[in-house]
């Protein structure tokens, strides 16, 4: 069997998602056995324009990125959107809260005018060019990678979760963490997870994006019951969905 | 070596994007007949704006965003920002957060070090282009690298919830603490990390002659506490000055400033650049490792007063041993007086407050400023990559015109490494620009 080959290429993030590939140790020799890397500028010298499948960490924040990204997209059979910079836009997308001007003045004082400062406002992937798969998460979670990998290399559709983080965290017999009086998005975002931040004893941020058709009834239900408001739901979604599908809250 | 130069001998070195490092890095080298043109080192990531994204946000959500700026000093960025907050608010944490907290910081930096000198450094000691012939040619080495950064990665996961993008550290402490038998479980761990921590220092040994023997005279800055080899606590040292520096007066020391030829912010203290990381927290601390990690510093023939800027990566594998040595000391401690669960509950207060701990790559300044109801008006970071900027480009001032007669290839692979033994962590570097140079 001829061996598929991977391309992995990054945008503007901060390369954790690449680091749970390293992070996957012998695992990752294994994977290397099913498929031939030609390309990973932050593990390899080595250079390629041929390869099946590439895999896209980060955002798109200017139109030097979309280019490259659209390059990418002709070469590549399959692309796989990896993380939530890549699938979301991730805490990039802050940014876009602000108006740019001000962004650049903010942190370049009296050279934020200059040409080569030029940012636009943030991008997820499927933004720009079509993305046969997701890899949610900040950071992805390696297996979850690993089962996209193999189910490709199989021909059969990796399964991706479409209920909310609490389903994973009651069964995880986690306590609710709107009992802290905190406010908690489990309730909107996609498990795949496992409850990593509830069982951590830290509230959900909805890194992994809402689910498909989020229950909004319900959350506000619950902001209302914890004598919070739907405001400050919107405050904490904007994390990680900045500027997401309208979540009609 | 050199080769006689033929008429008209040109060199054009344009390396996109330097590889096996964290984030995108130019090297642009042109010469003709031995006369450097040009020798720049460029930085065009994206610029990512975070510290105008922590405008507006609760110090509560702080931790969750900047850690996003680096996947590989995440815990480092954490730590920045929680004790930016607490200088900010007054706020004390029990001695047990603490040494839990170092035990979290020492995990990232046995997992940083490691993955950058056996995965990103030693396929250029061993002529290959990436770890992976390793797999074939070397398996017993990269085996042992490949466990040491699997403990890495375990500390943190154990402390903080998570190998990358620490969920448990919050402001005043942790959201949830290790258990006893976590800690059992890593005290096993980092006992067989020791033997292996050999199995890599003497692999290095062997293979110090294939580093260049390049030196210049630097500047070195890092945190200074004695009698303690400091990654997390104290003020900031410099090799030029005998008194250090409070955190709080960062901002008088990195000295942003923007260069006349490129308008990317760089840092300079007492001379035109200086340099942070592994090797400058050696050269300011060594007296203060433990007895291993000394041991390992003379296998490897590291003094203190190197000014061998590829010895920074001799340094980490001295660091791997020091941190492995101390996190067991701690380990001990909370063992021994038992594990108390606590769980801070901070009541947000107006104020300006300041972070100062070392990144694997060099030493890292966070400052926030909140109002009454603790939302962050105001951040300033300074990341250790943006530190190192201009030292980078001095080295490479110094060292192209001695290296300037052998062959296009040598020299580009010489500056890759150069950049390379920096550990570089361009994501990190906020402030830095996408400039075209002349």
């Amino acid at each position: 069997m001829i061996k598929p080959r991977l391309a992995i290429f990054d945008f503007a993030c901060c390369e954790g998602c690449q680091l749970q590939i390293v992070n996957m140790e012998e695992d990752l020799l294994a994977l290397l056995e099913h498929v031939q890397p030609v390309e990973w500028r932050e593990a390899m010298s080595d250079q390629s324009d041929d390869y099946d499948i590439a895999i896209v960490e980060g955002s798109i924040t200017r139109e030097e990125d979309a280019e490259r990204l659209r390059e990418i997209r002709k070469h590549a059979t399959t692309v796989i959107a990896l993380g939530a910079c890549a699938t979301l836009g991730g805490v990039n997308k802050l940014k876009n809260l602000f108006d740019l001007g001000e962004v650049k003045r903010e942190v370049y004082a009296e050279m934020a005018d200059l040409p080569h400062l030029e940012t636009a406002p943030v991008q997820a992937i499927d933004e720009v060019v079509d993305v046969d798969y997701k890899i949610e998460g900040c950071p992805i979670d390696a297996r979850e990678l690993g089962t996209v990998i193999k189910s490709l290399l199989v021909g059969r559709k990796p399964f991706v979760p479409n209920y909310p983080v609490c389903v994973e965290c009651k069964l995880r017999e986690n306590p609710c963490r709107y009992e802290y009086d905190e406010i908690c998005l489990g309730p909107l975002t996609r498990a795949g997870c496992g409850a990593r931040c509830p069982s951590n004893g830290f509230w959900c941020f909805g890194c992994r994006g809402p689910v498909d058709d989020p229950n909004a009834h319900a959350a506000t239900q619950v902001m209302k019951h914890y004598g919070k408001t739907v405001d400050d739901l919107k405050r904490k979604l904007e994390l990680f969905g900045t500027q997401q599908e309208p979540l009609h809250v | 070596m050199s080769s006689a130069a033929p008429a008209s001998r040109v060199i054009d070195i344009n390396v996109k994007h330097v590889s096996r490092v964290e984030g995108h890095g130019n090297i642009v080298v042109r010469a003709k007949d031995g006369v450097i043109e040009k020798s720049e080192w460029q930085v065009p990531e994206a610029p990512r704006f975070f510290e105008a994204m922590v405008r507006g946000r609760s110090f509560e959500d702080i931790q969750t965003v900047v850690s996003r700026i680096c996947g590989i000093c995440s815990v480092t960025h954490s730590f920045a920002a929680l004790k930016a907050i607490e200088d900010a608010m007054d706020i004390k944490v029990s001695h047990q957060t603490n040494i839990l907290r170092l035990l979290t910081h020492y995990g990232e930096q046995l997992e940083s070090h490691s993955l950058h000198v056996g995965y990103l450094v030693a396929p250029d000691l061993l002529g290959q282009k990436s770890v992976v012939p390793l797999a074939s040619s070397q398996p017993e080495i990269l085996k042992t690298i490949i466990e040491i950064h699997r403990v890495g990665n375990l500390i943190m996961e154990k402390t903080a919830g998570r190998k990358t993008h620490p969920v448990r550290l919050i402001p005043g402490g942790f959201s949830m603490l290790p258990t006893e038998d976590d800690l059992l479980q890593l005290t096993r761990e980092l006992e067989e990390t020791i033997p292996r921590l050999q199995t890599l220092a003497q692999f290095i040994a062997d293979l110090t002659g294939e580093l260049p023997t390049f030196e210049r005279d630097t500047e070195y800055v890092a945190l200074f506490n004695p009698p303690t080899y400091p990654f997390y606590h104290g003020s900031i040292g410099s090799t030029d000055i005998d008194v250090p520096v409070p955190v709080q007066e960062f901002e008088n020391v990195v000295n942003e400033y923007v260069h006349p030829q490129s308008t990317a912010k760089w840092c300079k203290w007492h001379r035109d650049s200086y340099a942070v990381g592994a090797l400058a927290r050696f050269n300011l601390n060594a007296e203060h490792l433990q007895p291993q990690a000394k041991m390992t510093a003379q296998l490897l023939g590291l003094e203190k007063g190197a000014c061998n800027p590829f010895l920074n990566n001799v340094a980490q594998v001295v660091e791997c041993v020091q941190v492995v040595e101390r996190s067991l000391q701690l380990i001990d401690i909370v063992l021994s007086t038992g594990i108390t669960y606590e769980r801070p509950k901070i009541k947000p207060k107006a104020g300006v407050g300041v972070g100062a701990v070392e990144a694997p790559r060099g030493i890292l300044f966070h400052k926030y400023e909140f109002d009454d109801d603790g939302i962050c008006t105001q951040a300033n970071l300074c990341i250790p990559t943006n530190q190192n900027h201009a030292n980078i480009q001095d080295d490479m001032n110094a060292f192209v015109p001695q290296i300037i007669d052998r062959e296009q290839d040598e020299i580009r692979l010489l500056m890759e490494m150069l950049v390379r033994s920096y550990d570089p962590c361009i994501s990190c570097s906020t402030h830095l620009l996408n400039v075209e140079f002349v």
